[in-house]
């Protein structure tokens, strides 16, 4: 088994098993500035031997993929999950989203196993993380004029996820090859270490989600379980179509499939103030990265070589 | 023993979310408010345990030193924009202070 799904594991079985295990919040803070300037640093490295035009088909799949996903989810939470307005759209705008520690736990899987991928995938995950949270705030308030939309603007783009990605990506495009071999050590080579801390974190967090996961029942479960399958099959497809190979068709899967836990509900809390962030947050910490990186990593890897062999 | 006159001031201590934490402060400077200082914190309330072991989970607490009738219209307007949606208390209690000057909107 992998170390960091073992790191994830332990924080989770401390966590369950309520023990005294803390990590100060300025580590997991730092921990997860280096993975976002990590995963920025090593797309921007990688599209200097990019032109840039050619990725504009990827990025408009992958802008669609992001206002798609929330308009399934909400009906399905209205309907099915009898969930108010507010809830459903923060809901859905949580799994239109991204989460940056589902991805970085898939580019880790594949470099155990060498398989490369495509190097502009971090910019498609930059480029995801967006329109979910706007489709979200229309889906709950309708375009009404109360909604401050320079507040909602500055908390998408400037929230701390999307300026390490994108400062990364521009540090890493810029930078010349002699220049990034000194910062390697920490942000490469140390990558997966990294992780692991992040991942003892992060199964803390999960498991203080075990209460409130009694409290809102089953269907909730099964959203958590079902919606990043469905996702990651429209994300396999969408990397299939763009002509990707399997591993950067694994990750559109990976993207798809994973649910915000940061950028949208610090945009939620503030943009659509009503919704429960209990609600969201259970559903896409408690449930969904739980089974995306335990169970949904290996699932899609399949499933994006299924795609290729078959199609 | 009063140091001089005019010496009552109030503290306001506001306990929420660290999500609101920048619009909070901004509100604070358009009401009037002289200054305030802002400590992070956790704990429990009826929404439920804050264990500040990530951005999301945190709380703040805002304390802010002001005369009656800024204490008043901050109170007023947290409670009206706030109370609803947000894991929000809110405390008023009568200080001593040495520079009242300090204090004043």
């Amino acid at each position: 088994m992998d170390p960091i799904i073992l790191f994830f594991l332990l924080g989770l079985a401390a966590g369950l098993l309520r023990s005294e295990l803390r990590l100060p919040q300025a580590v997991y803070d730092f921990v997860s500035i280096l993975l976002l300037l990590s995963i920025g640093l090593k797309g921007g490295i990688e599209l200097q031997k990019q032109p840039f035009l050619d990725l504009a088909p990827d990025i408009v799949l992958t802008l669609l993929i992001g206002l798609l996903m929330p308009l399934i989810a909400f009906p399905v939470l209205t309907r099915f999950g009898r969930f108010a307005r507010a809830d459903a759209a923060s809901i859905a705008a949580h799994y239109g989203s991204v989460s940056v520690g589902t991805y970085a736990v898939a580019v880790a899987w594949l470099a155990t196993r060498g398989i490369s991928y495509e190097p502009h995938l971090p910019l498609l995950l930059v480029v995801l993380e967006i329109p979910a949270i706007l489709v979200g705030i229309v889906l709950a308030r309708g375009i009404r004029s109360e909604t401050r939309w320079a507040d909602v603007a500055h908390e998408v783009f400037l929230g701390k996820g999307i300026v390490l990605l994108i400062g990364g990506l521009l540090i890493g495009w810029l930078s010349t090859p002699e220049g990034l071999e000194s910062i390697e050590p920490l942000f490469m080579d140390l990558f997966k270490g990294i992780l692991a801390i992040f991942l003892l974190e992060m199964g803390l967090i999960a498991a203080a989600r075990a209460g409130s996961l009694r409290r809102y029942g089953l269907f909730l479960i099964a959203f958590g379980l079902i919606m990043p399958l469905f996702g990651s099959l429209i994300g396999a497809l969408a990397g299939w179509l763009l002509g990707m190979s399997a591993g950067g068709t694994m990750l559109m899967a990976v993207l798809a499939a994973s649910a915000s836990y940061i950028a949208v509900p610090a945009a939620m809390r503030i943009s659509v103030p009503e919704a429960n962030p209990t609600l969201s947050l259970t559903a896409s910490l408690g449930i969904t990265f739980p089974f995306n990186v335990l169970v949904g990593l290996p699932l899609y890897w399949r499933l994006a070589e299924f795609i290729h062999h078959t199609l | 023993m009063a140091i001089q006159e005019d010496y009552r001031r109030k503290l306001l201590t506001v306990i929420t979310e660290a999500a609101l934490e920048t619009h909070l402060t901004r509100d604070l400077n358009q009401l009037g408010a002289p200054g305030y200082t802002i400590t992070n914190a956790r704990g429990r309330g009826q929404r439920g345990v804050r264990q500040a072991s990530w951005e999301t989970d945190s709380n703040i607490r805002v304390e802010v030193i002001c005369d009656d009738e800024t204490a008043d219209r901050i109170a007023r307007h947290l409670k009206e924009r706030y109370y609803d949606n947000y894991a929000m208390i809110l405390t008023l209690c009568d200080v001593e202070v040495l520079r009242p000057e300090k204090f004043k909107s």
